[in-house]
């Protein structure tokens, strides 16, 4: 990308302009998020993970799901760019990204990544989970450049 | 091989609106300009709003993303005095030539006699499509999404265009072209909002919005209303217009491309696509035909880096070759040959959303029934086929082609 503009350090969109819901197949994975546990929906029958969290597993129909301790890392599967705070209008750099979680194939998170220059994040870059409180109490997994 | 029902429903009447500017429609209504959409595709066909009885919607039966047609109110309104089919396809534009299948689907079932399906935009300065996944309240599916601050379709899209340029080496250069491209077919189009000409500068001076999307690969957001009539192919022999035939039409997808950039689950080569091979290989099954075969293609432009995943899942070029397709060319209409550049088939003469309009994939189906009667302004010569695309978006996703008669 030869005509990639300097952006600067990549911030996190702040936790107080965030709020969330839950229902009953989505908020274990927020409980556990609120003790710092990444996890992801498994079914408990046949093992493949799914996200976000639905009622059926979708290969092979079993209702039961599991909630595994993942190693909290992964990797960037795509991202954009963004440049305006959407709570406000104001400049602010954040890069939305859409992350391949490791230890639950298929699984993908989307969120902020930091820790480093908005041009510097690219596909396939190793990141870490980073915990950003929110509204209500609950805590949204982000990642920071590992 | 052949479709049970191709050549045997027409389109036969077209109608719209003027378009504005997102919000200077006002003080118009949205049923108002509906109304007018209407009854000009009646006059178009040459029948009387009285004959009309079904109405075939998509988005929901939405009016844009933020409210819904009552079929009661629209018969209310004009007249109609009964109605024997009222349906739409589901989620949103991606549905928008889906609504003609779902029309031929209630005239071979002969639940009505003539079709109309419309689409009418007004946007409030609290209700900008621009921000709508942004302005949502959080529910427990999109509490996986907007945290991250991907709130317009905008950013949404940004995220697939990335991966297509990571996977296939794809430019921002070819972006440009989609939008200097179809600027072009735009300059001689009397209703199109945007009518200046288009420089590789001026794309490379329009802001970076959600990179690598610029401004200039936007579509507009328009205000107005466009309605089509369908009638079956008796029908429309009678008609004041000549028919542009439903040859093949599709809506649909597969579990790969599902809620796709509201989930972001899709496997690659799903995730850098348009979504449409499903209901591209359904249409091309049921005609025979394939991209080759086209005279002109309409296809939706919400965002110029998916006019290219469009082109490769369409078969016009292999899949991570459209960066070198559009750079070459073969987008754009040669008025003095009446044809397309470099070997190509002319994409979205009209203007598309980039440039003309947007009324959710609407002009794209009226540019079509144009070309196929011979009677638009960049006329395709001798066109036989037109392709028209819905979407791309969540599923369905949907697929037409047109025959002249």
């Amino acid at each position: 990308m030869s005509d990639a503009l300097r952006y600067g350090p990549a911030h996190l969109l702040p936790g107080e302009q965030i709020a969330i819901t839950t229902n009953t197949a989505t908020e274990p994975f927020w409980l556990a998020a609120k003790e710092h546990r990444l996890t992801a929906c498994q079914c408990a029958q046949c093992g493949h993970f799914r996200m976000p969290p639905t009622p059926v597993c979708p290969e092979c129909s079993s209702f039961e799901v599991q909630w595994p301790s993942l190693p909290g890392t992964g990797e960037i599967f795509s991202f954009a760019i963004c440049n305006r705070n959407p709570a406000n209008g104001e400049e602010f750099t954040y890069v939305p990204v859409v992350v391949d979680l490791d230890g639950a194939p298929g699984a993908r998170l989307i969120a902020n990544v930091t820790g480093c220059d908005a041009e510097d994040v690219h596909i396939g870059m190793k990141v870490t989970v980073e915990w950003t409180p929110i509204n209500d109490g609950w805590v949204l997994p982000n990642f920071r450049k590992a | 091989m052949g479709w049970v029902n191709q050549d045997k429903t027409a389109i036969v009447g077209i109608g719209a609106t003027d378009y504005y500017v997102r919000g200077q429609s006002q003080p118009r209504t949205v049923y108002e300009m509906a109304a007018e959409a209407i009854l000009k595709a009646c006059a178009d066909a040459g029948i009387s709003i009285k004959q009309v009885d079904g109405i075939a919607y998509y988005s929901g039966a939405g009016m844009g993303y933020t409210g819904k047609f009552d079929s009661a109110t629209l018969m209310e309104m004009l007249g109609m005095p009964h109605i024997s089919f009222t349906a739409s396809i589901t989620s949103g534009g991606g549905g928008s030539v889906g609504a003609v299948g779902l029309a031929t689907a209630a005239l071979m079932n002969e639940d009505c006699t003539y079709c109309v399906t419309v689409m009418a935009l007004q946007q409030l300065p609290q209700a900008r499509l621009g921000t709508v996944f942004g302005k949502m309240a959080p529910d427990p599916e999109n509490s996986f999404l907007q945290p991250s601050g991907l709130v317009g379709p905008g950013h949404l899209i940004g995220v697939l265009a990335r991966r297509h340029m990571h996977l296939y080496g794809t430019t921002r250069d070819a972006f440009g072209e989609v939008a200097i491209a179809t600027r072009g077919h735009a300059l001689n189009r009397p209703k199109a909002i945007r009518r200046k000409a288009l420089t590789k500068e001026d794309y490379l001076a329009s802001p970076m919005l959600a990179d690598p999307l610029r401004r200039l690969d936007f579509c507009l957001e328009t205000d107005g209303a466009v309605a089509i009539v369908t009638t079956t192919a008796e029908r429309a022999r009678d008609c004041r217009q000549k028919p542009a035939y439903v040859h093949a039409v599709a809506h649909g997808g597969q579990r790969e491309w599902g809620r796709a950039f509201t989930w972001y689950g899709m496997p690659d080569p799903y995730f850098a696509s348009s979504g449409h091979s499903f209901t591209a290989s359904r249409i091309w099954r049921q005609s025979g035909l394939s991209a080759k075969d086209m005279d002109v293609a309409l296809l939706y432009d919400h965002f110029t880096p998916m006019v290219l995943m469009q082109l490769e899942d369409y078969g016009f070029c292999e899949r991570g070759e459209a960066n070198d397709y559009v750079l070459s060319g073969k987008l754009r209409f040669d008025s003095a040959t009446g044809r397309g550049v470099n070997g190509g088939t002319p994409v979205n003469t009209h203007g598309g959303n980039l440039s003309e309009a947007y009324i959710i994939g609407m002009t794209h189906i009226t540019e079509a029934v144009e070309q196929v009667r011979g009677t638009t302004v960049n006329q395709v010569r001798d066109c036989e086929f037109a392709l028209v695309s819905g979407g791309p978006a969540p599923l369905p996703v949907s697929s037409l082609v047109l025959r002249s008669a």
